[in-house]
């Protein structure tokens, strides 16, 4: 008799996890679209990881198994096949669907705020720790008055027979 | 508390409002997130040659325009195929609006095979003024810059791209929207 071990619903799970995380490192290009020439090939795989898939969106053409996304990686071969350069191809998308077609949105006036934005932020809150810590060491410190100073004696010296005043004890 | 003091504890209000008003833009029901604005709006047709779908009756040939064949009226080029569901949906309209807009239709069957579309508009009858296929695909994306299918466009007289209507077409968007432009461009 075969025993399954009561984790074997577990391990099951979490190779199943570990599958859709790591296996799934898509691979939508089909070998008919690969181009024979290393070097060209490559160019194609970078210039398309960067390209947004126009109907997943959050996908680059490269992970995208849509069939527009196929189209469009062939038509990024076939154009860097006729000698276009890199930024020739991206124009030619670029104007076709627009800079939204770009994973990483161009600096322009409209997009500024998108990439200076954390920055802009984080001199904000830096200037603001930076105030807040120069006031607290600007600080005037003024000296304890007598009665003051008799209290603060009263908790500095621990001595049985000193009643406490903070504190609710009989006294002795 | 001194004024300065005062205002600084309004900040965290003001950015309270300030994010209110993005999530309700956001969140409003008439701002479509799959909405890709067309660069190509504006600008006239790239030329294609599409070639005949239904015998007996040329394809679709767009030169360069404005020295094309449709110079001189507005046309709506409509991008469908037989596998695409919101086709089915969107076709009662087309002759809609071919009939109150007064302007011929273009069909174009997009990444479709070519006895399929036509079995498409054999069943459901032929709205269109001419339909060329685009069997691969390369019209739609190349003059077009289509993410899918139907697509619509509305073409001025000089050959320039008017509008791009993504997704099916309906009364509602074609007697607030298209009827209004068209009978502008129409002038």
């Amino acid at each position: 008799m075969i025993r399954i071990s009561r984790y074997g619903p577990l391990v099951g799970l979490i190779a199943g996890m570990a599958v859709l995380t790591f296996g799934s490192a898509s691979f939508a290009v089909r070998p008919d679209e690969m181009l024979s020439d290393p070097a060209l090939e490559a160019r194609a795989e970078a210039i398309s990881r960067d390209i947004r898939c126009v109907v997943c969106q959050g996908e680059s053409i490269e992970d995208s198994d849509a069939d527009i996304a196929h189209e469009l990686r062939v038509i990024v071969r076939e154009q860097l096949k006729a000698g276009a350069t890199d930024d020739q191809v991206q124009e030619y998308l670029v104007a076709r669907y627009g800079d939204f077609v770009l994973l990483k949105p161009p600096f322009k006036a409209k997009t500024a705020f998108i990439w200076t934005g954390p920055f802009l932020l984080l001199l904000g809150g830096g200037i603001g720790i930076c105030l807040y810590f120069r006031r607290v060491a600007r600080a005037e410190v003024t000296p304890l008055n007598v009665a003051e100073q008799a209290r603060l004696e009263g908790f500095l010296k621990v001595d049985d027979d000193y009643p406490n005043p903070d504190r609710d004890e009989p006294a002795p | 508390m001194s004024m300065r003091r005062r205002l600084l504890f309004t900040l965290p209000l003001l950015a309270l409002a300030f994010l209110a008003v993005v999530f309700a833009l956001g969140l409003s029901p008439n701002r479509d997130p799959r909405a890709i604005d067309s660069p190509l709006v504006g600008k006239p047709v790239a030329g294609f040659v599409a070639p005949a779908l239904v015998d007996g009756q040329p394809g679709v040939a767009v030169g360069d325009l404005p020295t094309g064949a449709y110079t001189g009226q507005v046309v709506a080029i409509n991008f469908f195929a037989s596998w695409c569901l919101p086709c089915r949906a969107e076709h009662p309209f087309l002759k809609k609006l071919a009939a109150e807009a007064g302007i011929p239709i273009l069909g174009i069957a997009w990444k479709d095979k070519r006895k399929a579309s036509q079995d498409f508009l054999d069943e459901l009858g032929n709205p269109y003024f001419r339909v060329g296929t685009d069997e691969n695909g390369r019209i739609g994306i190349t003059s077009f810059g289509i993410t899918g299918v139907p697509e619509t466009f509305i073409i001025d007289k000089e050959g320039i791209i008017r509008a791009r209507i993504p997704g099916p077409l309906s009364a509602d968007l074609i007697e607030a929207q298209l009827l209004p432009l068209i009978k502008g461009l129409q002038k």
